[in-house]
């Protein structure tokens, strides 16, 4: 499954990072703590947050991850988008609150 | 790859906008030596968090890295507000930052923990208003 097939399916705001939306996704993994994220998440996932800022970006590179998902609204600092666009990894939104999107998007990488 | 390589990064304390310079450099070296990217994986959770403990605890710090053909060496060294109680902030989920630091969704307590299980040795001395030095260690196989 690639980045793009969750936007699609789950209809995703993408705010940056277009270049990485043909990225394969291995899982995804949600947290608001970024050591959490660092020493727990692994290459490949999504990961969902509602942290904004630039250091997030940081941890998607150096864990090599598939794409951020904020949730409940969320969007990216400029410097967060922009960070996003020079490593390719895109940042994406939803409206939905972390436990309802973690649920659809669950659904969708186990059972389909 | 030649026998040794060494090289140096400075870090700013308080400047989070550059956090993670350091270790996306040092990733990219690992990448450039095709070291075994198991190896590069754990390098480079222990350097973030080093270098995540310096911008958010200290005044400035440098990270040097020593690379041959045995192990990857990092050495954080800071000047700082240095650690009363190494012991302590060896625990999980203790940590001194500040509410605006955990806001972040840094300080908690993971940092120094997360850098003990992904290195092969690691080893702190500090002096309380002086500065910090945490050495880690791993071993390429």
């Amino acid at each position: 499954m690639k980045v793009t097939d969750i936007v699609k399916a789950l209809d995703l705001k993408v705010f940056s990072g277009e270049g990485g939306l043909d990225r394969d996704v291995s899982g995804g993994y949600v947290s608001d703590l970024l050591s959490d994220v660092m020493g727990n998440a692994d290459t490949g996932q999504v990961w969902l947050t509602l942290q904004t800022h630039k250091n997030v970006m940081a941890i998607a590179s150096l864990k090599d991850l598939a794409a951020v998902i904020l949730v409940g609204g969320h969007k990216p600092d400029e410097n967060t988008a922009m960070q996003s666009n020079e490593e390719d990894i895109p940042v994406l939104g939803t409206n939905l609150p972390a436990f309802d999107i973690c649920g659809k998007l669950y659904e969708l990488i186990y059972n389909t | 790859m030649a026998e040794r390589m060494q090289f140096e990064y400075n870090v700013d304390g308080g400047n989070f906008t550059r956090a993670g310079y350091a270790s996306s450099e040092i990733k990219k070296i690992l990448k450039k030596l095709n070291v075994d990217l198991a190896v590069i994986k754990r390098t480079v959770v222990a350097s973030y968090e080093g270098e995540v403990n310096i911008v958010a605890h200290a005044y400035s710090g440098t990270i040097y890295v020593d690379i041959d053909t045995e192990r990857i060496r990092i050495r954080l060294q800071d000047e700082g507000p240095g650690i009363p109680d190494i012991d302590k902030a060896m625990e999980e989920g203790f940590s001194t930052a500040s509410s605006q630091v955990r806001e972040m969704g840094f300080g908690a307590g993971m940092g120094l923990p997360n850098m003990k299980k992904n290195t092969d040795r690691m080893e702190i001395t500090s002096e309380v208003g002086k500065g910090t030095t945490v050495e880690i260690e791993i071993v390429l196989k």
